[in-house]
């Protein structure tokens, strides 16, 4: 891993066209988030927008029986339903509103830390301007033309709407014998022949014999054989040759 | 160093860190057991580093990086706000935020009360013009609520046996949305602060004018006197923080503006913060205190005043010696 500080070495992760969000650590390593775009977004905040409804109807038709009593505690309710209820789902449900539960999404600092109360009333109170001329036409410009899907909230509150990271279940490797590679591979190669025999489940028969057809030459065999050869030297950078 | 050696090496610490975390994840915190969590989390860091620089395969990497994610999220915090700080908060920290940003602050006061004097002066002298700003039905609402006859005054003079909890929720709903809304605009710039602050000064302004013009003097300032003091600063404070943000936006200074903008928020909304715990006040005043009849409004104005001294007192004096390390 090249330090960051010596901006014009080539960093890999970075090169590729992705939406990850890299934050460096003090430990020294990148972690890398997912900023939601603004589809997911934009359904968690429906969501949340029902049930909002939902809580405010109950609220009213049960608070109404007591008379103006309970027109005052329902005012307050709408009050803490309109201004609160993004923060203290945010607060207490790890970052996740009932929307964004369910959509995976959940609401960080933009160095990856979880959300505190400050940052929190921030986005949320700011939310305001986000609806701005109307139907958040503010929000989703800004959600758009950022690179981590920010909306003006986000950008000022320095919080950020990621995936939350989901258990990595662990690949089967095709079976082969484990070779040697014929000639020294730099770490790209590396990485993107293991890539190869990882993600290899996942692909067609026919794609995968075409995108090993391409090595079949510099690995001087023939192009049904490039398949097998690659899985092997796979194996071999794996485990013991 | 082969994977698959490191990978038989370590997975037993991956192993004891993941379920750590899963206990830290649920809410267990036992200090006994969370001794060592500095050192594997450095240890697994460590870990994610070799096998990048190894070219380690990208499953790994990937499951590393979970872990490494997970124990970035329980390690490090923020501090928060909220909680034992709050009371320092109120009995310090605002008023000294406030006298910090001066500039804002007295800028945003001059606009409110600046447009509320001179709308009130001139529709004073000039009652005609009340209808610039509202229309007739609004003007006639207004006459009725101060009307000297009634018992009770305020937005629900008409109310039955007196259901000041209605009341309180209307003025916590209404008066807090409005200094939200008028902290919030400033991020345009600046723009939305000022037109809410000028909006404001300008419509109370008029009611003010129009009804002392009326002769129902009495009655109108011995009503506004008591939580004026809370509401009206607090919607001053609220502009005051977002033209911070919009100024943060217009004048950066030597950061980039997104950066400015999340320093000058994290000010901003304390002194929102602030100015809320006003609105709460003023609400349960306007509430419970200030549409009473039983007190005469002579009073009503000595309390009125005293509140005004108060919140001057509160916000130039509170907090100016340091008493404890924060």
């Amino acid at each position: 891993m090249p330090p960051s500080s010596a901006p014009p070495s080539p960093r890999p992760q970075q090169a590729l066209l992705d939406t990850r969000y890299q934050v460096e650590t003090p430990e020294g390593i990148d972690l890398a988030l997912r900023p939601a775009g603004l589809v997911p977004r934009a359904l968690a905040f429906t969501i949340d927008l029902l049930i909002r409804g939902a809580i405010l109807a109950v609220v009213y038709l049960v608070l109404g029986i007591f008379g103006q009593l309970g027109m005052g505690l329902a005012t307050i309710a709408l009050f803490l339903v309109t201004w609160w209820y993004m923060v203290l789902f945010e607060m207490f449900n790890q970052g996740r509103s009932p929307g964004k539960q369910l959509l995976g999404l959940r609401v960080v600092h933009d160095d990856g830390t979880p959300i505190g109360w400050p940052a929190s009333i921030t986005r949320n109170l700011l939310r305001f301007v986000d609806l701005l001329p109307f139907a958040y036409t503010l929000g989703i410009i800004s959600c758009l033309s950022n690179r981590a899907f920010k909306r003006l909230g986000d950008i000022a509150a320095g919080t950020l709407v990621v995936y939350r990271e989901h258990p990595i279940e662990r690949p089967n490797l095709p079976e082969a014998e484990a070779l040697a590679a014929p000639f020294v591979l730099d770490f790209a190669e590396q990485r993107a022949v293991l890539a190869f025999a990882e993600r290899g489940e996942g692909l067609s028969t026919a794609r995968r014999a075409e995108l090993a057809g391409i090595l079949a030459e510099p690995l001087q065999v023939d192009a049904s054989q490039a398949e097998q050869r690659i899985n092997g030297i796979a194996r071999g950078l794996l485990g013991p040759t | 160093m082969k994977q698959s050696l490191f990978e038989n090496r370590h997975q037993p610490q991956w192993q004891a860190f993941a379920e750590q975390l899963t206990r830290l994840e649920a809410g267990g915190r036992d200090a006994e057991k969370s001794r060592t969590f500095a050192a594997e989390y450095r240890r697994l860091c460590q870990h994610l580093a070799l096998a990048r620089a190894r070219g380690y395969s990208n499953h790994l990497i990937e499951e590393l990086q979970h872990l490494a994610l997970r124990g970035h999220q329980q390690f490090y915090r923020h501090r928060s706000a909220i909680g034992p700080q709050l009371i320092g908060f109120v009995l310090a920290g605002f008023p000294r935020l406030v006298r910090e940003e001066w500039r804002l602050v007295s800028i945003a006061s001059l606009l409110f009360f600046g447009s509320l004097a001179l709308m009130g002066t001139l529709v004073y002298l000039f009652p005609d013009l009340v209808y610039s700003v509202m229309d007739p039905a609004r003007v006639s609402e207004m006459e009725s609520m101060y009307d000297p006859d009634t018992t009770r005054l305020g937005r629900f003079g008409e109310r039955d046996s007196g259901d000041d909890w209605m009341m309180f929720g209307f003025y916590i709903m209404n008066n807090i949305g409005i200094a939200f809304q008028t902290f919030a605009s400033g991020l345009l710039f600046g723009v939305g602060s000022l037109f809410f602050l000028l909006f404001n000064g300008l419509m109370i302004g008029a009611v003010a004018g129009y009804l002392t013009q009326l002769g129902y003097s009495e009655t109108f300032w011995s009503f506004v006197i008591g939580h004026g003091a809370f509401e009206l600063t607090a919607i001053a404070l609220a502009g005051a923080a977002g033209l911070k943000l919009g100024w943060a936006l217009l004048a950066p200074g030597r950061l980039p503006r997104g950066e400015a903008l999340r320093l000058a928020a994290i000010r901003a909304v304390r002194l929102l913060g602030g100015a809320a715990l006003f609105l709460l006040i003023a609400a349960f005043i306007e509430a419970y205190w200030s549409s009473m009849t039983f007190s005469t409004p002579t009073v009503k104005y000595w309390v009125g005043a005293g509140l005004w001294a108060l919140v001057l007192a509160y916000l130039c004096l509170a907090g100016r010696r340091h008493h404890a390390p924060d």
